[in-house]
């Protein structure tokens, strides 16, 4: 039984690619697969308002589908492979560990488009889009070191990853810059979600004196600790409103809304092409979440001036006289940090003193 | 860079809570000769109905009372089917587990975002479920060793024929301790949702029902050594995210294994035991996974 629907879907899915004018007149279908559970209140949920987003742009147009809390792993690939079979012709695999199964499923159906968050190996029907996570950690690091009264800074870090790595590394110039005292503690719990541990790991950093912390995990679960113990944190992934206006002072948020609309509407008017790209705040696409009245207003003001600079280009965050933790010579005066070097980040600037996991 | 001992161990006692509840359970429902892999599932169910129960009424306690009740109507399910219908308990312990979480899931919609009451607050900035999880282990001990019904429950989980020789009801037993094992199940999930985490989040318990059915193996089916298995568990994890914090650099993995190791280790020890002879007390409930089914 289960095999014959296979071969079915499967044939239906050879007549859909052989006859592409009759395949226009139905709706195009798109799939999504998600890391954590749609209701996570943060990355997953992102992903998921998003593409209603897409169904409400597009109407009749379209039919999404989703599957949610896939494991990074081989049952990515399993997942994939269903969506492709059940005829989605767009397919947005949303979580940087999914890359290797993206690959290998995009490579068995060249007809079906696939988009792939965050990652780096591209094809000709596989596109890469990730967001510059680490402009708006720039913004909330600088008012972690201006709002932080013991001036120790927390980081609760998901999988030291380049995007993690830079996200850390961000943050820290920038409160250094406002606070030169400031110290980063950092704790990795090695999953992106997983509210027992997220909240064990704020109240380790709590517990160290950090009375400011951020977090690169996606569920709310750091926030209701902070609020607990007194301490601030911010909204990740999502805005995390309910937790305003304090222990969330900000947040940042993930718009992934217009790169999806627009990528959809590429299919549908047959003008979708295989590329990568790197969207930050000025795109729209990182946004810094309200920041709450339990911030004072000069700190406001700076964040959001530090936000119009590298909206407008004027900013980059990683911007020379820059060491790596070592001591050795990062960036010099004046020097930018190129795409390439920020995509392969895998060490800490001067003055972190938490180690880098190997 | 010096680490407070006495803070690292609040912490531990905390993260130690919510699987010594369940791992307490499991362990008088295996000394019945019950299996139950549905630990997972049961605290799940009980995490989400204390965290509900709790937002209703803005009283934790009432939050931890209807977690229990959950985790025992779950398990009702489990007695049911193993008890009565006489399925595989392995097969429909894993059932259970992953019944409880997709229900869940489905009813826990509309709790997303919600955040809990504030925890009910214990002598020495405890709260007052640490300290039940830490009474509840001379109580089980007590119950097993030291009472009569208990001996009746050891009977029953030793060799079920000879029990129900004997004229004690074997299957009447098994289902209290059943239900008890949901309830203590139900009370850990609700201590994640409740105490640990503040809010309720699909898919919360994160493996906690599985560690607790290591704890139970790890302590050789003893109530302290239940409380030695959490407080191992419990602090390794504890301990990793605290050295972290403090940057010292430690091997997450090697720490995080160090549990399950150890596990392994207790494992290699008893079936050493035995085969060299001396059975001594600890091992395995005799008619441990077995169906039971009266004959004459």
């Amino acid at each position: 039984m289960k095999r014959r629907t296979l071969l079915g879907s499967a044939a239906a899915l050879m007549a859909a690619s052989t006859l592409p004018s009759f395949a226009q007149d139905e709706k195009l279908k798109i799939g999504f697969i998600y890391v954590g559970p749609v209701g996570d209140g943060g990355w997953t949920y992102q992903h998921d308002l998003a593409r209603k987003a897409v169904e409400a742009e597009y109407g009749d147009k379209v039919e999404t589908t989703f599957i949610e809390s896939v494991p990074e792993g081989a049952d990515a690939e399993r997942a994939l492979t269903q969506l492709a079979l059940a005829g989605n012709k767009l397919i947005f695999a949303t979580s940087f560990g999914f890359m290797d199964a993206t690959v290998n499923v995009a490579k068995k159906f060249p007809d079906i488009k696939f988009e792939h968050a965050t990652g780096y190996k591209r094809a000709d029907n596989l596109a890469t889009y990730d967001a510059r996570f680490y402009e708006g950690r720039a913004v909330i690091g600088t008012i972690a070191g201006r709002m932080t009264k013991s001036n120790k800074i927390g980081y609760i870090g998901s999988f030291p990853i380049p995007e993690v790595v830079q996200g850390i590394n961000s943050a820290y110039i920038h409160a250094k810059k406002v606070n030169p005292d400031v110290e980063m503690k950092v704790v990795w719990v090695y999953s992106w979600f997983d509210p027992a541990k997220e909240a064990d790991a704020a109240a380790a950093l709590i517990a160290e004196g950090v009375d400011v912390f951020m977090q690169h995990t996606d569920s709310t679960a750091p926030l209701a600790k902070a609020q607990e113990a007194g301490a601030l944190g911010f909204g990740q992934a999502s805005d995390m409103a309910a937790f305003a206006p304090s222990p969330r002072i900000s947040s940042i948020v993930d718009n992934w809304a217009p790169y999806y609309i627009k990528r959809v509407g590429q299919v549908l008017d047959g003008s979708w092409q295989s590329q990568g790209v790197w969207l930050g705040i000025g795109d729209g696409e990182v946004v810094i979440g309200e920041i709450t009245e339990a911030v004072p207003a000069e700190v406001k003001a700076e964040a959001e001036a530090l936000k119009a600079q590298i909206a407008s280009g004027e900013h980059h965050p990683f911007t020379g006289p820059l060491k790596k933790q070592d001591g050795s010579d990062w960036l010099a005066e004046g020097q930018k940090a190129t795409d390439e070097e920020l995509s392969g980040m895998n060490f800490y600037v001067e003055g972190i003193t938490a180690p880098m996991p190997k | 860079m010096m680490i407070d001992p006495i803070a690292v161990f609040v912490l531990l006692l905390g993260a130690a809570t919510p699987i010594l509840f369940a791992a307490l359970g499991e362990l008088v429902v295996e000394r019945a000769g019950v299996l139950n892999l549905g630990v997972e599932g049961m605290m799940i169910g009980g995490a989400l109905a204390g965290f509900a129960a709790a937002n209703a009424t803005g009283s934790p306690a009432a939050g931890f009372v209807a977690a229990a009740l959950a985790g025992a109507a779950l398990s009702m399910i489990f007695a049911l089917l193993t008890q009565f219908l006489l399925s595989n308990q392995v097969a429909t312990g894993l059932a259970l587990t992953l019944f409880g979480l997709g229900l869940t899931a489905m009813f826990g919609k509309p709790y997303e975002g919600v955040k809990a009451p504030p925890m009910m607050a214990g002598p020495l900035g405890l709260n007052l479920m640490i300290w039940l999880g830490l009474l509840m282990v001379p109580l089980v001990w007590w119950f097993l060793m030291r009472s009569r019904a208990g001996l009746v429950l050891r009977a029953v989980g030793e060799n079920h024929d000879a029990a129900h020789g004997l004229g004690y009801p074997v299957r009447a037993v098994r289902i209290g301790a059943i239900a008890f094992g949901g309830a203590m199940a139900g009370l850990g999930g609700a201590y994640i949702s409740i105490a640990t985490v503040l809010q309720w989040t699909e898919g919360m318990t994160a493996g906690a029902g599985w560690i607790a059915l290591a704890i139970v193996v790890f302590a050789q089916w003893n109530p302290w050594g239940a409380l030695a298995g959490a407080w191992l568990f419990g602090g390794v994890t504890v301990l990793q995210l605290r050295l972290q914090a403090a940057g010292v650099a430690v091997p997450v993995q090697l720490l995080s294994m160090a549990p399950y190791l150890a596990t392994i280790i207790v494992l290699v020890l008893i079936s050493a035991r035995q085969k060299f002879g001396r059975s001594g007390g600890g091992a395995a409930p005799g008619s441990l996974g077995r169906p039971f089914h009266a004959l004459r």
